[in-house]
């Protein structure tokens, strides 16, 4: 698209303080500068609370930072845009709506209307994920991880050119949670996203990421960003190649040490 | 045989009642104007004409209802602004509490008087009755919809509009649905209330009237009815639920 080369999303010494309920002024983010390049898949971790989720909503524009600049495609963000789309925590489909209904929810809700190209690609959606018999059922009928796909399905219906993700699988079981992460390496692999994923789990950050930025506790800053030297495409036996525990427990002794030390 | 007792153990108990209670007035004598037997009572209703009945049972419920109504049309509209604005949350709910506490049986003559002897009072009385409960479950349920899909719609840029019939409203209905359950049998003793206080007509102005007069089983008659009637109005709301919000009941599918 635009300026091809440069960075899809940046950061740029960005602070923010929320004023909290009883009026103390919340530091969350000071100084945080980060550079994501087009089709690269960053993950974020760092201890809770540091301003992860924060990241990810500036970037989405739904905040604006108190100080320093947030850029898409070089362009200042200072509302909400196209380009994203956004996976939460919890699935967060609608309960009234059958599956196909939620995935082309966002057009309806933008627009006020579907219509039959939206529904299509909705149904091409379903089928990369891999639920296109369910789509006349209810998001009750489904698994967490069931009802999790369906809200990728969601966030890509725009094919939009960046996904953010807020610990997008942590509500659900080991299992599940590793299956996912192939699913998503595949869906990733047949639609190139940029792609910004906040995470709990090294091993997840390692096995999905090309870059995973180490955030410090609040007042969060970015302490380290750790290139992830695994080929790809990465598969089952990525997970039991010794590389990636060996950089986990780097990645662990690094965060660890730092806590003792502050 | 387990499965058919299971269906007919309300009937059962139902009528055991009617026997004991009939048998225990007959046995102890009990007099009439104290506690009629079911007998009497059904003797009572049927002395009176069954369009005269009709017509107490209609007036009740066009006030029972119409109130309803009024109430939930008034009601929705006053959540969303309690929902969307601080300010307005701060200046319209202590007076909904005021109003909440005032008893509304001391208050009716007053609204009798100010409004006269129509239909008017009569409807602003159940509706005053109704109001809260409704206001603050729909309010409930607004302010419960996962902030995730409030974000989402944010990061649509959707009319603020979109933002409550899509999103917000719906997550409402089972709050809602519980308001309105409790609201219809809060509709039915606002109607009551109102027929007593002033009224010519209305199975509350039955009851009035009959124990005025030492008709006692024909206020029971009349009770029965009215009895009859809120449990029939519950399970029309119940029944609305189920046909048109299948989705907000969790356990049944
Ligand atoms: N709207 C807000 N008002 C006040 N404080 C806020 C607000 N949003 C976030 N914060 C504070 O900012 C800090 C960072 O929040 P954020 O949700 O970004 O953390 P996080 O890294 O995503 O945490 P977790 O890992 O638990 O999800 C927290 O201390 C939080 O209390
Ligand atoms: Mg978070």
């Amino acid at each position: 698209m635009t300026n091809a080369a440069g960075p899809v999303i940046e950061l740029a010494d960005v602070q923010q303080t929320f004023v909290s309920s009883d009026g103390t002024p919340v530091h969350a983010l000071e100084g945080v500068s980060l550079a994501i390049g087009r089709h690269e898949f960053v993950s974020i971790i760092g201890p809770s609370g540091c301003g992860k989720s924060t990241i990810l909503r500036l970037i989405a524009g739904l905040l604006r930072p108190s100080a320093g600049r947030v850029a898409i495609f070089d362009l200042q963000v200072i509302e909400p845009r196209d380009e994203i789309g956004m996976v939460f925590q919890k699935p967060t489909l609608l309960p009234w709506l059958n599956v196909l209904d939620n995935v082309t929810f966002p057009m309806k809700h933008k627009y006020g209307t579907v219509d039959a190209k939206d529904r299509e690609r909705a149904l091409e959606l379903l089928a990369l994920v891999g639920l296109k018999d369910f789509m006349a059922k209810r998001p009750d009928e489904l698994s967490g991880g069931m009802q999790q796909r369906v809200a990728i399905a969601r966030s890509l219906l725009h094919d939009p050119e960046i996904l953010l993700m807020d610990e997008p699988f942590s509500a659900l079981d080991a299992l599940t949670r590793d299956e996912m992460s192939f699913e998503l390496l595949r869906i990733w692999r047949e639609r190139p996203k940029t792609v910004v994923f906040v995470t709990h789990s090294i091993p997840e950050a390692l096995l999905l990421s090309d870059r995973i930025v180490v955030m410090s506790a609040r007042p969060a800053r970015v302490s380290e960003i750790i290139e992830v030297p695994l080929e790809r495409p990465r598969s089952f036996e990525t997970l039991s190649n010794p590389r990636l525990h060996e950089l986990a427990n780097a990645i662990r002794e690094k965060v660890f040490s730092r806590k003792l030390a502050a | 045989m387990h499965k058919w007792l299971d269906r007919a153990a309300p009937v059962l108990t139902f009528i055991s009642i009617l026997a004991i209670w009939e048998t225990l007035c007959r046995l102890l004598a009990v007099p009439s104007f104290l506690l009629p037997t079911p007998s009497a009572i059904v003797i009572a209703a049927f002395a009176v004409d069954i369009g005269q009945w009709w017509a107490h049972l209609a007036a009740t419920l066009e006030v029972t209802l119409i109130g309803f109504v009024v109430s939930i049309l008034v009601s929705v509209p006053i959540a969303i602004a309690l929902t969307n604005s601080r300010f307005l949350s701060r200046t319209l709910l202590p007076l909904l509490v005021v109003v909440q506490s005032t008893p509304i049986v001391a208050v009716a003559p007053i609204i009798v008087v100010t409004l006269g002897a129509g239909l008017l009072p009569r409807v602003v009385i159940t509706f005053l009755i109704t109001l809260f409960p409704l206001v603050i479950s729909t309010a409930t349920g607004l302010q419960a919809t996962p902030p995730e899909l409030i974000e989402l719609s944010r990061s649509l840029r959707a009319s603020r509009a979109r933002e409550y019939w899509q999103i917000r409203l719906p997550f409402a209905v089972p709050y809602i649905f519980s308001a309105l359950k409790v609201g219809i049998t809060l509709s039915v003793i606002g109607a009551v209330i109102a027929e007593f206080v002033a009224a010519e007509k209305g199975l509350g102005y039955m009851i009035l009237f009959s124990t005025s007069s030492f008709k006692v089983p024909q206020a029971f008659a009349a009770l029965a009815i009215l009895v009859t009637a809120s449990l029939l109005l519950f399970q029309l709301v119940v029944q609305l639920q189920r046909r048109f919000f299948l989705w907000s009941i969790p356990a049944s599918r």
